[in-house]
């Protein structure tokens, strides 16, 4: 653990923090501008893994081993999430044969 | 008091029998053959009827007074506790045998009577819904009790009278009786509850215990029982809310028997005999009712006079026979009231189912100017007939003789000038009656291409047996003078409290002798002026629209009486209404209450637009929101 963290700390935490950055912004573009649901389902997960990268940086600097156990918790909820997503995913290209976000159009009053 | 009678539990059954009858004949209706729902209804009456007189001997042979039979405990809130339960004394029992007994004929009649009537099963399931509401009212133990009774009856009777609701008419007559009813029965509610604000309890025998120790003529007790009196005044159709009962004649002749003739009609007498302990603490109320009692039986026969339609002539004889019946209780024969209550309820039914079966034989025709010469053509109708208008002229040995000779002679023992009035009004209902006779059944037969016909065994049966009771029913009260011993008054004695002491004595034998010679003279005059008229000259009353004497004419227009509720209360209502409608309603409530609705459309019109369902869209509102949201968080 005193290793890990001391390796983590041989980076200046601004680096991390534009990295993630850099990471969710990629990852907010993709969703906000991408069609294919299947881009947009992996760049929610870039979001994700970009909140990760942050919360690691943050528990190494502080020394509070919690925010590492947080990071479990997310990755745990992001399987789960996936796996709902997909399944969405699958039925929908059953249903509409394609995978275009605006086809999903039909939910409105 | 009460303690407890074998077999008087049966007492529920009285109602239950025709409530029955009604849920068959009602909710079955569609499915029951022609003539089954007639034949269900009168079987379920007549039940009733028979219970009934099970319950009169279980009473006679325990010896007891009075019985109280609670069913269920029906309002229990805080110190209020009311039970749903029945009074058996001699009093209700008198009605009950009255309702069920005429009821059980009458509904027997209409199964011939309404047997071309396509709604014939919905007819008979009011008719036991009617019964059933009366027989409420009458075995009722508390005044709520007697209240849902005389609700019941005021419904039923706007659903029967507007039983052939196609015609406007008819309808408009429905309304009318709804209404003017609606009127007393105000004043009958509120005279409950301040009854219930006074004694704390709305039970019979706990107010009128507690009465009895209150003192004559306090003002509570008057105010009390005039509201009570209202309501009377309006369910037994007197002065001045007589007018919906003659306009009641839409309804179904049988209908008109049953309920504007035997029972309904008399449950304003009835609610003031069961109350007269109340009564007999204010001789203002009482004095009043002696004074609309007399009026109503004087203006109503006279009006009788002049009216050309059969059931209009029955229906004005009613309205004068239940003043007859209000001016005994007025002078606190409140027995002498029930008694008249009870040969009227004879008599009139049958009068009233004899024209029934007139207006059957002529086709439907109701103008006794157009009749005629049924004597021979309607003999079993006519003998029946004759037996009813003897009894209603109070000729002896009839039924009507007896009761209305009691009320003559307390009237006489109260004041002469009431006994003179009182008698002008007997003479009077001798006239028109012995007219309508004469006119119906006498002289030629006056309407062309009509072929009268006897009516059916299943109207004239009931119509016989009503010819013997109308004969008859007077023997149950036979007074001393003819060395009977007035058995009816007594049995009613404990129940109904005797009358007020008013320092009278009795008049004696040779001056009652006297009164009832003086009258029968007097009677026999006037049939025999009916007879001149209508029988010898052939005197038939003038055509509709011709000329007329200001007398006359204002007889016939029945003293404008409606014209002037017309004037008074209808026309300011209606353009109060108008009022509302065209300048209230149409220009100031409709549009608030529409813009509003207006408004909310609008306002989603425009927020509908951001739901139109582009997920890229939304994912875009998302961000942009959290990002205005931190930059909002930032700046301050």
């Amino acid at each position: 653990m005193k290793d890990i963290s001391s390796a983590i700390q041989l980076i200046p935490l601004e680096h991390y923090i534009l990295l993630s950055v850099a990471l969710f912004s990629i990852g907010l573009m993709g969703v906000l501008f991408r069609r294919n649901t299947i881009i947009i389902l992996m760049c929610i997960e870039l979001m994700f893994n970009s909140v990760n990268l942050l919360v690691t940086a943050f528990a190494a600097y502080h020394s509070d081993p919690s925010g590492q156990v947080f990071v479990f918790f997310i990755m745990i909820v992001a399987a789960a999430e996936v796996a709902v997503g997909l399944s969405i995913l699958v039925m929908m290209k059953r249903n509409v044969d394609s995978v275009d976000i605006n086809l999903l159009n039909r939910l409105k009053w | 008091m009460v303690g407890t009678i074998p077999n008087i539990n049966l007492a529920w059954l009285v109602p239950a029998f025709p409530l029955m009858g009604f849920l068959i004949t009602g909710l079955a209706g569609k499915h029951l053959k022609h003539n089954q729902g007639g034949i269900i209804a009168s079987a379920m009456i007549f039940f009733s009827f028979i219970v009934s007189v099970v319950l009169f001997f279980v009473l006679r042979s325990s010896g007891q007074e009075a019985a109280t039979v609670t069913l269920f405990n029906w309002i229990a809130v805080g110190n209020m506790n009311i039970p749903f339960a029945f009074l058996i004394d001699h009093l209700s029992l008198t009605m009950m045998l009255v309702v069920t007994g005429v009821g059980s004929l009458i509904h027997v009649y209409s199964i011939g009577y309404m047997h071309d009537d396509e709604r014939v099963n919905s007819f008979f399931a009011q008719m036991n819904l009617f019964t059933f509401s009366m027989l409420l009212l009458v075995m009722g133990a508390n005044y709520l009790g007697l209240f849902i009774g005389w609700e019941g009856v005021g419904l039923c009777s706007y659903l029967l009278i507007g039983f052939w609701f196609k015609n406007p008419a008819f309808n408009y007559a429905a309304r009318k009786a709804f209404i003017m009813n609606r009127i007393g029965d105000l004043g009958f509610i509120l005279g409950i509850i301040l009854l219930f604000f006074t004694f704390k309890s709305v039970s019979f025998s706990e107010i009128f215990a507690q009465a009895s120790l209150m003192h004559t003529g306090g003002p509570i007790i008057t105010l009390i029982t005039l509201l009570l009196l209202v309501g009377a005044v309006g369910k037994s159709a007197q002065i001045p809310l007589y007018t919906w009962l003659p306009d009641a004649m839409a309804g179904p002749t049988p209908v008109s028997a049953l309920i504007h003739a035997a029972t309904m009609v008399t449950a304003g007498i009835y609610m003031i005999a069961r109350s007269s302990i109340l009564y007999n603490l204010a001789p203002i109320t009482l004095n009043m009712i002696t004074a609309i009692g007399l009026t109503t039986a004087i203006v109503a026969a006279i009006i009788g006079l002049r009216q050309n339609d059969i059931k209009k002539v029955l229906a004005y004889s009613t309205v004068s026979q239940l003043g007859y019946m209000f001016l005994a209780l007025g002078l606190g024969a409140y027995s002498s009231a029930v008694f008249h209550l009870t040969t009227h309820a004879f008599f009139k039914a049958l009068l009233f189912l004899g024209a029934g079966s007139i207006i059957h034989a002529m086709g439907g025709e109701q103008d006794i100017r157009k009749m005629g010469g049924l004597r021979k053509k309607m003999p079993v109708t006519y003998l029946t007939f004759l037996a009813a208008t003897l009894a209603i002229s109070g000729i002896p040995p009839f039924s009507g003789f007896f009761s209305k000779d009691m009320i003559l002679s307390k009237a006489f023992e109260n004041n002469v000038i009431l006994y003179i009035l009182a008698l002008g009004g007997v003479l009077l209902t001798c006239f028109y009656m012995f007219r309508l006779f004469y006119l119906v059944f006498f002289g030629e037969q006056r309407l062309a291409g009509s072929h009268p016909h006897e009516s059916p065994k299943v109207m004239t049966i009931p119509l016989i047996i009503l010819g013997i009771l109308s004969v008859f029913g007077g023997f149950l009260n036979i007074p001393s003078l003819f060395g009977g011993n007035l058995n009816f008054i007594n049995f009613l004695q404990g129940a109904v409290s005797s009358s007020r002491s008013l320092g009278t004595e009795e008049i004696s034998s040779t001056t009652e002798i006297g009164l009832v010679i003086l009258s029968l003279v007097l009677l026999i005059l006037v049939i025999g002026i009916a007879y001149r008229t209508y029988v010898r000259k052939a005197i038939l009353p003038a055509e509709d629209g011709l000329p007329m004497s200001i007398w006359s004419r204002i007889i016939t227009n029945k003293f404008y009486i409606d014209k002037t509720y017309m004037i008074l209360f209808e026309k300011p209502y209606s353009s109060f209404s108008n009022f509302l409608f065209n300048k209230v309603e149409t220009k100031v409530l409709n549009p608030i209450v529409d813009g509003i609705g207006e408004a909310t459309s609008r306002m989603g019109t425009l927020t509908r637009k951001l739901q139109r369902g582009n997920m890229s869209f939304y994912f875009f509102a998302m961000v942009a929101g959290i990002l205005l949201f931190i930059v909002f968080i930032l700046t301050i």
